[in-house]
C-alpha cells in the first residue's frame, strides 16, 4: 500500500545505517589487507615498505600457528559440544513440572550475565587454584591429587568456564523452543506406545532444529573470537598451548608492534571466520525462511 | 490437557533440577560470600560456609581504586553505545518492516554478516585510526566502536519487533486522515516501544559485558568494568576478597536486568526465530 513518496523516504531512513555499516566493513578490512602487505613495525617505522607475501609465510610458518588453528577451533566444537548437548538435557529437565521453576531458571541463567573477565578471574582462582581452589579442596577430601588446572590442562579450562557461561544460553533457547511444543502430538505418541527415546528422536529433536541452528550460529561468532578469558587466565600459555587465533594475532599486534605480521594473521582469522560463516549463514538462512 | 505427573516423579525432578541449578550459580554464589571475608578467611583451608561478615572489602575498593571512574566508563560506554546506536538503527529497522522491497532481506542478511568478521581482523587498523586520531583511551572512541559493533543486532533486534506491528492499524489510521508524523507519534511509537526497551536493555547487557574492544582500546583513562577486572589477573599476592566485592559490584546490576529480559534475550538474540 506504499507510495512512492513514503518508500523514498524509508529508503533514506535505511540509508544511514547501510552507510555506517558499510564503512566499518570496507575500510578497516581494506586497511588490514594493506598492512599485511607491509613490512611495518611500530618500534621501527622507518624500515617500512611493501613486503610481498612475507607476512604471511611468517605468520603461517611460526609452529604456534597451527596450534592456534586447532586450539581455535577445538574451543568452538568443544564448548558448542558441551552447551548444546547440555542445554538440551536441561532444557528437558526444566521443562518438566518443577516447583519452585522460575527460581531455578534463574539459578541457570545467571553466568550469561557475568562479564567474561570476572568469570575467568573467578574460576580461575576461587576453583581452579591448586592449593585454595574449590576443586583443590574436593579431589584432597576424596583423597586424590589436585590438578594444576591451567598448567596441565590449559586450553581445556578455558573451554569449561567458557562452556560455563554460554550453557545457559543454550538452555534457555532450547527450552523456549521445547515450550511451543505440540502437546497433543506427544499425546498421540504415547497413545501409539512410543519409548521415550523415540518420542524425543522423532518428535523432540526435528521440532528443535531451527533453535539448534541460531543457537550454533550466535555461539560461534562469539567463540570464534573468545580472547578475554584467555588473557586473564593463562596469557595463551604455558607455551602456546592455549593461545587461539584471536590471541596470536593480539599477540603480534599489541605485544610485538608487529603491524604487518598482526595483520596478515588478522585477514587469514577473517578467512576462517568467513568459511565458517558460509555454512552456518547457508543453514540459518533455509532455516529463518521458514 | 496436561498430562497426569505423579508426585514422585515431580518431586524427582525438582531436586535433580534445583541441585544442578545450585551447581551452575555456585561460582557466582562462592564469589558473593567471599567478598565478606577478609583476605585471610578467602584462602582459608578447608574454605569457610560460616564466617565474621565483613564490608571493609567494597570500602576499600570503592576508596581505593577509583572503582567509580571504571564504573561511570561502564555507564557511558554501554549506554552511550546503545542509545547512539539505536537512534541509527530505529529508522533503518523501521524501514524494512514497514516498506520492505526485494532487497530487503538480503540487506538483512548482509547486516549479520558484517557480525561475523572476528574484531581481530580489523584490530590492526582500528587501534591505529583511533591512535592517530587521539581517541584512544578515550570514552568517545569506545563508544563509537562499540556502536558499530553492535548496531547489526540492534538492527535485526528491532526490525524481528517491529514486524510484529501489524499493518493494517496503519492503513486504519491513515484512512482516518492521518499525516506521516503523527502516525508515527501516536499510532506507531506506542507500539514500537516495548520492542525498543526490550533492545535497549539486552544490548545494555552485551555492550556492559563486552571485552575484545574495551580490554584493546583502552588503558588507564577510559577502561571500564570489565577492563578494571582484568588488571586483577596480575599474579602480586591474592586478593580475593578484593575481586571477589569488585566483581560482585561490577556485575550486580546487570545480572539483575537479565533475571528480567530472559525472554528479550530469546527472541533478541535468535532474531525472532525462537519465541
Amino acid at each position: 500500500m506504499a507510495t512512492a513518496h513514503t518508500k523514498t523516504l524509508s529508503r533514506i531512513m535505511n540509508l544511514p545505517s547501510i552507510i555506517l555499516l558499510f564503512i566499518w566493513m570496507i575500510v578497516p578490512l581494506g586497511m588490514t589487507i594493506y598492512y599485511s602487505f607491509q613490512r611495518y613495525n611500530l618500534l621501527t617505522p622507518s624500515r617500512r615498505g611493501f613486503n610481498g607475501w612475507f607476512n604471511y609465510e611468517f605468520f603461517i610458518t611460526d609452529p604456534a600457528f597451527f596450534e592456534a588453528i586447532g586450539n581455535t577451533l577445538l574451543l568452538v566444537t568443544g564448548v558448542l559440544a558441551i552447551t548444546v548437548i547440555g542445554g538440551i538435557l536441561l532444557g528437558i529437565l526444566l521443562n518438566q513440572a518443577i516447583i519452585g521453576r522460575s527460581i531455578v531458571r534463574i539459578l541457570f541463567i545467571s553466568p550469561f550475565f557475568i562479564m567474561p573477565t570476572v568469570s575467568a578471574l573467578i574460576w580461575k582462582n576461587m576453583l581452579m587454584n591448586p592449593i585454595y581452589g574449590i576443586f583443590a579442596h574436593i579431589a584432597e577430601f576424596f583423597g586424590a591429587n589436585p590438578v594444576d588446572f591451567f598448567a596441565v590442562i590449559p586450553l581445556l579450562s578455558i573451554i569449561i568456564i567458557v562452556a560455563w557461561q554460554w550453557l545457559p544460553f543454550a538452555t534457555l533457547i532450547l527450552l523456549t523452543a521445547m515450550q511451543s511444543l505440540d502437546q497433543e502430538q506427544q499425546e498421540a505418541a504415547d497413545m501409539d506406545g512410543a519409548s521415550t527415546l523415540a518420542k524425543f528422536y522423532y518428535i523432540t529433536l526435528p521440532h528443535l532444529a531451527r533453535a539448534i541452528t541460531v543457537v550454533i550460529l550466535i555461539e560461534t561468532i562469539f567463540l570464534l573470537s573468545i580472547f578475554a578469558e584467555i588473557l586473564v587466565t593463562t596469557n595463551g600459555g604455558p607455551g602456546t598451548a592455549s593461545t587461539n587465533l584471536t590471541y596470536m594475532v593480539y599477540n603480534r599486534a599489541l605485544l610485538q608492534y608487529d603491524i604487518g605480521g598482526a595483520s596478515a594473521g588478522g585477514i587469514i582469522a577473517v578467512i576462517l571466520a568467513n568459511i565458517v560463516a558460509i555454512f552456518l549463514i547457508r543453514a540459518v538462512g533455509k532455516n529463518l525462511e521458514a | 490437557m496436561a498430562r497426569k505427573v505423579t508426585l514422585q516423579r515431580k518431586l524427582g525432578f525438582t531436586a535433580l533440577a534445583w541441585f544442578l541449578g545450585c551447581i551452575m550459580f555456585f561460582p557466582i554464589f562462592w564469589m558473593i560470600l567471599t567478598s565478606f571475608k577478609t583476605e585471610i578467611d578467602a584462602i582459608a583451608s578447608p574454605p569457610l560456609v560460616f564466617f565474621q561478615a565483613t564490608w571493609e572489602n567494597y570500602q576499600l575498593v570503592l576508596n581505593q581504586s577509583d572503582y567509580l571512574k571504571y564504573f561511570g566508563n561502564s555507564v557511558v560506554i554501554a549506554g552511550g553505545s546503545t542509545i547512539l546506536a539505536l537512534l541509527v538503527a530505529i529508522p533503518s529497522a523501521w524501514s524494512m518492516a514497514f516498506s520492505p522491497t526485494r532487497h530487503t532481506k538480503d540487506v538483512l542478511m548482509w547486516m549479520l554478516s558484517t557480525k561475523m568478521m572476528p574484531p581481530v581482523g580489523v584490530l590492526v587498523p582500528i587501534y591505529l585510526m583511533l591512535k592517530y586520531m587521539g581517541l584512544l583511551d578515550t570514552r568517545t572512541g569506545l563508544v563509537i566502536i562499540m556502536m558499530l559493533i553492535n548496531l547489526p543486532i540492534i538492527i535485526w533486534m528491532l526490525y524481528t519487533y517491529f514486524k510484529e506491528i501489524p499493518s493494517e492499524i496503519l492503513e486504519a489510521s491513515r484512512m482516518d486522515g492521518a499525516v506521516l508524523w503523527k502516525e508515527i507519534v501516536y499510532v506507531l511509537l506506542p507500539m514500537a516501544l516495548p520492542g525498543i526497551a526490550s533492545t535497549l536493555l539486552l544490548n545494555l547487557i552485551l555492550a556492559w559485558n563486552e571485552a575484545f574492544w574495551t580490554l584493546n582500546l583502552t588503558a588507564a583513562n577510559a577502561a571500564p568494568l570489565t577492563a578494571f577486572i582484568a588488571s586483577y589477573s596480575s599474579p602480586e599476592g591474592l586478593f580475593w576478597s578484593k575481586l571477589s566485592a569488585a566483581s560482585t559490584m561490577a556485575i550486580a546490576p546487570i545480572m539483575v536486568l537479565g533475571w528480567f529480559s530472559q525472554k528479550q534475550l530469546v527472541t533478541g538474540l535468535t532474531f525472532g526465530a525462537v519465541k
